[in-house]
């Protein structure tokens, strides 16, 4: 009997050294062109490419999983996956709560998106995804804030005339205003926050140390800069 | 799908739709249709099974009465989506635990350390080593565990309030006869209740219907989350079917959907009323 609780103790540790390999990768899947689903359903993006490009680094077997943008915090840190990749600035008060790895995408700009120049940026309505950088500045700034849950929705609620302007990532608002005639950035761009990083639960530093390699040795290597021109156009920031 | 679909961009209006709709991403939210009507089929005899218990165990004496009680008084006054929110972190932290204690007796760290709730990774539930539909059945088993939790406490007061309405007369009759309580309970009680159950339960399985879309809140996937992935505006650089906001026509599509479920729920809930009141003197009861 002793035997068998020990074989079993066995087991059990062996697929507990196991189960370490597998890293579950939570991203929103619905900031393109940072995380997106294609055509077929699966994660896409730049940061699809990334993390597949840490994990092979890291010699990590890695899985995509999908979360709402809302509650992507609190199953990080309840263990339903191991990483978050999903567009998140590096900020103060998420740094409380999880741990970053360094920044992957240098501070980018944020930017104002609207259907008029003269759309008023301090006293109107403005847009912006729930718990973002970006709706804490627009809450500061004066202006109307008003939140959606997903980053489509704060470009149509531009669209339908609900608000006067969209504020979010400049690298998020490119491509819809370059599709789109009617849609022109107006104001100047805001720095904000640390760029984005992976974030990892302050328990698992040993995770953080191993991506945080692998991305050094991207930055090193200069794929890492290579990938950002490849997703962001030609202007886009890169590390130095 | 088809194989004119490779180049869209050329394709005249019915091909493009004929390809646009059998894209993967369509194909997921077509299946989730089925995951939305097994959701149902399973939560709806499970929560009816926790009224039962629940509505036995309020009828019950002293102490049982009062679990039934806290139980339907709790789940009643908490609004849905803080016990959804609650429940599908409390559920999944708990069985965690509860393996955790079992499997990794001799596991040193604290499992809550700060913010993190972390145990071993042998009582991972599911283990972060299996595969991806392995999560999501257990995704989908704890949604249907908590929509039992919910939707039971609203049929447990629907059958306590039914279990009550069968007239005494019959009660007393059963007695007469030297029936036990356990037989009175069980032969004469039960099946005459499920006439005044049924219009209570019957509203509960219409706001069932309606409450899937909290399925995503549980990490589930549903109708209305890939409605509004698919339908919001798509730009040709991540797509090749780009188009723009059609939140509208796939919205359209579900309320389409939903209105014929309903009805269908509707014609089948008549005539199992039909069938339950058959040789009852229900409705147009005499007084005598």
């Amino acid at each position: 009997m002793k035997k068998l609780l020990l074989t079993t103790a066995i087991a059990f540790a062996g697929t507990a050294a196991l189960a370490q390999d597998v890293v579950r990768l939570g991203t929103e899947g619905a900031y393109p062109p940072y995380n997106f689903l294609d055509d077929n359903g699966e994660v896409a993006g730049f940061e699809r490419v990334l993390g597949d490009e840490l994990c092979a680094r890291a010699n990590l077997t890695c899985e995509w999983v999908t979360n709402d943008w809302d509650s992507i915090i609190p199953n990080l840190v309840s263990s339903n996956y191991d990483v978050i990749m999903a567009g998140m600035s590096i900020t103060d008060e998420r740094d409380e709560v999880i741990d970053f790895t360094q920044n992957y995408v240098p501070p980018a700009a944020s930017a104002y998106a609207a259907l008029s120049e003269e759309a008023d940026l301090e006293g109107g309505v403005v847009a912006a995804q729930v718990n973002t950088i970006q709706a804490a500045h627009v809450a500061a700034s004066g202006a109307t804030l008003l939140e959606f849950a997903t980053p489509d929705e704060t470009v149509a609620a531009v669209r339908n005339g609900e608000a006067d302007a969209v504020f979010a990532d400049k690298d998020f608002l490119v491509p819809i205003v370059d599709e789109d005639a009617a849609m022109s950035f107006v104001g100047d761009d805001v720095p904000l926050g640390g760029g984005l990083g992976a974030g990892v639960r302050e328990s698992d530093g040993e995770l953080r140390e191993t991506l945080d390699a692998a991305i050094q040795s991207m930055k090193d290597d200069g794929s890492l800069n290579e990938l950002i021109l490849e997703w962001f156009g030609e202007d886009a920031l890169v590390f130095e | 799908m088809f194989a004119f679909c490779a180049d869209p961009d050329t394709l005249e209006t019915a091909r493009w739709f004929a390809c646009y709709l059998t894209t993967g991403k369509h194909m997921v939210f077509y299946s989730s249709f089925g995951t939305v009507l097994l959701l149902l089929a399973i939560t709806a005899p499970t929560a009816l099974a926790f009224g039962f218990l629940g509505a036995m165990a309020a009828r019950g004496p002293a102490p049982l009465s009062w679990i039934g009680k806290t139980y339907i008084a709790i789940v009643r006054g908490i609004p849905d989506i803080a016990f959804f929110l609650f429940f599908v972190i409390a559920l999944d932290q708990g069985f965690e635990w509860i393996r955790h204690q079992i499997l990794c007796p001799d596991w040193e760290q604290p499992i809550r350390q700060g913010n993190d709730f972390v145990v071993c990774s042998a009582a991972k539930l599911p283990l972060s080593s299996s595969p991806q539909w392995v999560h999501e059945v257990y995704g989908f088993l704890i949604a249907v565990l908590t929509f039992a939790i919910v939707f039971g406490a609203f049929a447990a007061n629907v059958l306590y309030g039914a279990m009550r309405a069968v007239p005494q007369a019959q009660i007393e009759t059963a007695q007469a006869y030297g029936m036990t309580p356990r037989q009175t309970f069980w032969r004469i009680l039960v099946p005459q209740m499920w006439v005044y159950a049924l219009s209570g339960l019957g509203n509960l399985w219409m706001v069932l219907i309606k409450a899937t879309p909290l399925l995503f809140l549980l990490g589930v996937e549903d109708i209305v989350y890939w409605a509004r992935e698919l339908g919001g505006a798509k730009t040709p650089r991540f797509t090749d079917y780009p188009h723009g906001d059609w939140r509208l026509w796939y919205f359209l599509f579900l309320l389409v959907f939903y209105l014929a479920f309903t009805k269908i729920s509707e014609a089948a809930l008549e005539r199992l009323m039909a069938r339950l009141t058959h040789g009852q003197a229900f409705g147009a009861r005499a007084t005598s």
